[in-house]
């Protein structure tokens, strides 16, 4: 059967992880490499790098960071943040990420996507969707960091990066991020039922019940997380023994 | 030992390129490792490996465009039964034909025809994460444990046109064929080079396989 996946996501900072995790046994707490190392031998299914650098002129630390993982960690990478075009992609792709996630670039020019898709193929691509709710369970895309709002309808938008050829969607919700209040599984469910691609829910998660409700109600195929495991609260393997006994199929 | 990765362009050569370098610097003969498109590099090379993310057809025609390419992959594979891996693509294009974004014609490596998955709803396509395995009796799954779970990303499967071909399968719900092998020729559907340990004993059982 296949499993649910457990995907720790890093924010990456000029090639240094913001709030990062002070793991006992780590060197240095700001090394993304040190944390993805740590991850993938706890057990986690998939790493995802967040690029936040706010120059792109300081973007290249980034592949350095890419590379170091990708020679160390035998798990799938995606990376995502600042991905504008081809070559970005492609570059990313060159140092040793398995996956791109593109986010604002795919809704300024959802060509990019089919694009993306044709050359790199639909594994490859990942569209990261940041999403809020508007008016009650009608959810609105927002680009460039969750700072802009479109008036595109995000059920409508995901079906539409699906059909172009994006892989997976990574799909965040913008309400409950950082609130530690659970996924926003009506925004999950939404999208899992109407959408043929897997979806990585994101954004809110705080305790361990959060994480099976996004399974159980939002139908998630993946779950993203970021300060539960950073700041030490659990470990991927307290994740992964909740869920199975809770009749999840999880790779333990 | 020469263990020449082949170059056509497709994605993730890095990762390949890592596990593979990482699994054999244990060995107590470490390969030499080329990731190589040269067709006389390829020739001289021991052992064969051919990654591949992307299109069927994408994928055939870049490894066309390359002089001497297939010719070298041939007068290697076929000829000269020097032991080969195909991962993904790479593993799909043995197959006579496939039928993604319409039909195009495989190297005919290993009979057989490449579909769409066809699932109910509930199965999203790609076919992408961790899944069990169930395998046969073979030098590849040396040491590997019966529903071992490797890292799958694909939406069209190998149709095997005869079942000895099939050395492993999976489930997504109906059974596809996970891994294949007819003699010197081997290939996998699921991503040893992503699968952890899995798949690194994967790597290490192909580098000491002696068909």
């Amino acid at each position: 059967m296949l499993k649910k996946r457990i995907i720790p996501c890093l924010d990456v900072d000029n090639g240094r992880v913001v709030k990062g995790v002070n793991f006992i046994d780590l060197v240095d707490a700001g090394d993304p490499v040190e944390q993805a190392i740590i991850y993938n031998a706890e057990g986690a299914d998939e790493l995802c790098f967040l690029d936040i650098t706010a120059s792109s002129d300081n973007r290249d630390t980034l592949l350095e960071v890419v590379k170091k993982t990708a020679e160390n960690c035998f798990i799938p990478l995606t990376v995502g943040g600042g991905v504008r075009n081809l070559d970005d992609i492609s570059r990313l792709l060159h140092f040793g990420a398995d996956k791109v996630s593109i986010n604002t670039a795919a809704v300024d020019n959802i060509d990019l996507v089919a694009e993306a898709a044709n050359k790199y193929g639909s594994s490859t691509i990942v569209i990261a969707v940041d999403a809020k709710e508007t008016v009650e369970n009608q959810w609105k895309v927002f680009t460039h960091g969750g700072r802009k709002e479109t008036n595109i309808d995000v059920v409508t938008y995901c079906n539409e990066v699906a059909k172009l050829g994006a892989g997976e969607i990574l799909l965040t919700s913008m309400d409950r991020d950082g609130t530690k209040s659970g996924f926003d599984n009506k925004l999950l469910k939404a999208v899992t039922s109407k959408v043929n691609v897997p979806v990585i829910a994101s954004g809110g998660v705080g305790n361990l019940s959060h994480l099976l409700d996004g399974i159980l109600e939002g139908e998630a195929s993946a779950l993203l997380a970021a300060s539960i495991f950073h700041f030490g609260e659990y470990s991927i393997g307290e994740v992964k023994r909740y869920l199975a006994d809770n009749n999840i199929p999880v790779r333990i | 030992m020469n263990l020449a990765i082949i170059n056509f362009g497709s994605g993730n050569l890095h990762s390949v390129h890592k596990a593979f370098e990482s699994v054999s610097l244990d060995l107590s003969n470490p390969y030499n490792i080329i990731v190589t498109n040269d067709p006389k590099e390829i020739q001289s090379a021991d052992k064969i490996v051919l990654p591949g993310v992307g299109a069927f057809g994408d994928c055939k025609n870049a490894i066309l465009n390359i002089e001497g390419l297939h010719a070298s992959l041939e007068a290697s594979v076929i000829k000269n039964k020097v032991p080969f891996m195909g991962i993904c693509v790479g593993m799909q294009l043995l197959a006579d034909l496939s039928y993604e974004f319409g039909t195009h014609s495989g190297f005919g490596w290993i009979p057989g025809e490449v579909r769409r998955i066809t699932s109910p709803k509930e199965y999203k396509i790609p076919h992408m994460g961790w899944n069990e395995i169930t395998f046969s009796d073979h030098k590849l799954f040396d040491n590997c444990e019966q529903g071992s779970d490797f890292y799958f990303v694909h939406s069209f499967y190998f149709q095997n046109q005869k079942n000895e071909h099939s050395i492993a399968t999976t489930k997504y719900p109906d059974q596809i064929t996970a891994a294949v092998c007819k003699e010197n020729i081997c290939g996998t559907q699921f991503h040893p080079e992503k699968s952890h340990r899995n798949g690194k004993k994967i790597i290490h059982n192909f580098l000491e396989w002696k068909p």
